[in-house]
């Protein structure tokens, strides 16, 4: 299933896909690949893969602590896609998406970037530092080969500017919740499912949900409203420096899922 | 003035607005803001009265007798920045932002800073006009730069210690902007060089542009013509921006910007982006960058922490591409020389940023004709940098 086909499900069983977020390579690549296969295992209908960057600006510490870890480990955006490559090998089915910034993927160019990734299993990329305003070569590049595009929008994200994330996207819209950066809150921001009801009247797209969601409960007071829950930041927190983080990360989702 | 960037920010390929949709907001809040400001005669006539009765404009352009007869060549200028309050052309752009965040009813002023030149121009601004300030520093240059740590203190402002990455002024730029968009509301993010997504480039490079303007003027005044060369050290580029800005239509004028060139152009060793460069996505603009293969910013190093820079502003990317300007870079050692030369030769002891450029200029005049009139842009003095200099001399001996 594509990441798309996954959301689209989702909402017709009124219950969110239920999508982690992870940093490729924190601590190792192995480890990533073991994560990835148990985190399938404990209930992830899709999942985020970060892109570590030296330079992450819209992440908060713990996010950018495992950048910073995932680079010490020598991992790399190729690497990154190799995660992804071992990983369908070993039999991983739901849909993959990256989250990274702009800079490797330009670096490597477009259509080169897209080809390998679609190569190695990956389903789509969220590149965060990449507003719809300023991603017309990507975006066409992508529509070429069907590889799904991922954009974000927020609660200052004015009508004119929504119409362009969604006419841009073809995978999800992903709704940063909060203004910030990334990270675990003790509460969700207020608001946060009125303005996803709207949002899923106005989008064409279906929409995730992410930023600062951390507990059982949050997931389950989004889980009829969103399409997708991203939690990203309380599941690396969990697994930073433990000997066996896939074990901590499937036991951290079930727990989330109890919601 | 020049005519761009285009209305979305790029100056040929370079520029743009490459940051998460939370700040998209903000930054076309801003961009609206100084629009608006800009066709606002009071807006201006403030900015100008502030930059005389508080900043000490117009500052001079003083023919350097001793360093021209020392070196035997081109008859070279010092655009004396270094005598603008708080010591260097900072202050320029920092009270124009700062009357751009009045009008826009913001009350937190917050900024990033590497020498601590930035830092203190606004923490001094937010001191004159009553506002909370906070300023993020790479702890790597709180250590490098204590004096300045003080002086921001001492005028009110919260110095935040950022220990990420290599804990210098792409570290301070990123943490400003995770700041900004957790306090949209109430925050004015005042950045400090012509860099950054759109409008800052162009804002800052307005703002700075009085140097070229008074420059231009001075020296019609002195010499009845125009100068044959200009030359400015480049971090971000403020300094250089703005005193080329009044120059860059004239395409007879030879301009330069000076890079960090650290030990020498090796991985990690300088922060010469022009010269160990390429294109790529940094900080919300497009324009060169050091990098590696995997696009992740390499390491730089400068004795200057205001030149210690991982990308440049857009601008002079497209100045370099198109020609207009050149880039040349010199190294730790020339810069210190040049620091110690202009201090025994003029009695000015210039800031190590500056240092690169009056370095430059020691480089290129002796080859250049007595007639070659050379304008070197002195953008900040040396005080702040009398430690590292001293620890430098113990270095070497």
């Amino acid at each position: 299933m594509t990441l798309r086909e996954t959301l689209l499900k989702a909402r017709e069983n009124k219950k969110a896909a239920f999508i982690p977020f992870i940093m490729a390579g924190d601590p190792t690549a192995e480890e990533t690949v073991k994560s990835i296969i148990a985190l399938e295992k404990a209930g992830a209908d899709a999942l985020e893969l970060g892109v570590p960057f030296s330079d992450p600006v819209a992440d908060g510490e713990t996010v950018q602590r495992a950048a910073e870890r995932a680079l010490k480990s020598g991992m790399t955006l190729d690497g990154v896609l190799d995660v992804v490559k071992e990983a369908r090998k070993q039999g991983v089915k739901i849909p993959i998406c990256l989250f990274s910034y702009l800079n490797p993927i330009y670096k490597k160019g477009y259509a080169g970037f897209i080809s390998a990734a679609q190569d190695a299993g990956v389903n789509g990329a969220l590149i965060v530092d990449l507003p719809p305003e300023e991603a017309e070569d990507y975006v066409d590049a992508a529509q070429e080969k069907s590889f799904e595009t991922v954009f974000l929008c927020s609660p200052t994200t004015t009508p004119a500017r929504l119409k362009r994330v969604d006419a841009a996207t073809t995978g999800f819209v992903y709704y940063v919740s909060r203004e910030g950066v990334t990270g675990a809150q003790a509460t969700l921001a207020g608001g946060t499912a009125e303005k996803l009801a709207q949002l899923k009247t106005e989008l064409q797209n279906p929409v995730a949900v992410g930023f600062g969601i951390s507990t059982p409960e949050h997931v389950k007071a989004l889980s009829g409203i969103a399409d997708g829950i991203v939690v990203g930041s309380s599941l690396i927190k969990a697994a930073a420096g433990a000997e066996n983080p896939a074990s901590i990360l499937a036991e951290k989702v079930e727990w989330l899922k109890t919601g | 003035m020049t005519a761009l960037p285009d209305d979305k920010g790029y100056y040929g390929d370079y520029g743009g607005r490459f940051v998460p949709d939370t700040l998209m907001a903000p930054l076309i809040e801003l961009e609206a803001a100084y629009n608006a400001a800009t066709k606002d005669a009071m807006f201006w006539d403030e900015y100008k009265s502030l930059l005389k009765n508080f900043i000490g404009r117009e500052t001079p352009l003083q023919h350097a007798a001793r360093l021209t007869a020392h070196l035997g060549g081109a008859k070279i200028y010092l655009k004396r920045e270094d005598l603008a309050h708080t010591g260097a052309h900072k202050i320029n752009n920092a009270i124009g932002q700062i009357l751009l965040a009045r009008r826009m009813g913001k009350t937190r002023i917050i900024a990033e800073t590497g020498a601590g030149q930035h830092g203190v121009a606004t923490a001094t601004a937010a001191a004159a006009f009553g506002m909370e300030c906070i300023v993020y520093m790479g702890a790597e240059d709180m250590a490098r730069q204590a004096p300045n740590v003080f002086r921001m203190e001492l005028l009110g402002a919260k110095v935040v210690a950022v220990e990420s990455g290599s804990r210098t002024l792409k570290d301070a730029v990123s943490e400003a902007m995770r700041d900004w968009v957790s306090n949209i509301s109430n925050t004015f993010y005042l950045l400090g060089s012509a860099l950054g997504p759109h409008p800052y480039p162009k804002m800052v490079r307005d703002f700075q542009a009085v140097i070229g303007a008074e420059a231009k003027e001075q020296i019609m005044a002195a010499e009845n013509r125009m100068p044959d060369s200009i030359i400015a050290c480049v971090g971000g580029g403020s300094n250089a921006i703005g005193i080329f800005s009044a120059f860059v239509d004239d395409k007879n004028i030879k301009l330069t910007g000076v890079e960090a060139g650290g030990h020498g152009i090796k991985k990690g060793s300088h922060a010469a982006r022009f010269s160990g460069g390429t294109p790529g996505i940094f900080q919300g603009m497009k324009t060169y960058i050091l990098q590696d293969n995997d696009g992740q910013a390499e390491l730089t190093h400068s004795v200057s922490a205001g030149l210690d820079y991982t990308g440049v502003g857009p601008e002079h990317a497209w100045l370099h591409d198109s020609q207009r300007a050149s880039y040349a870079y010199v190294t730790d050692d020339e810069a210190v020389a040049a620091f110690h030369l202009l201090s025994k030769t003029e009695g000015i002891i210039p800031a190590l940023e500056s240092s690169h450029a009056i370095a430059h200029a020691v480089k290129t005049a002796p080859q250049l004709p007595k007639d070659h009139i050379m304008i070197v842009n002195l953008s900040g003095r040396g005080d702040k940098d009398i430690g590292i200099i001293q620890r430098y001399a113990e270095e070497q001996a």
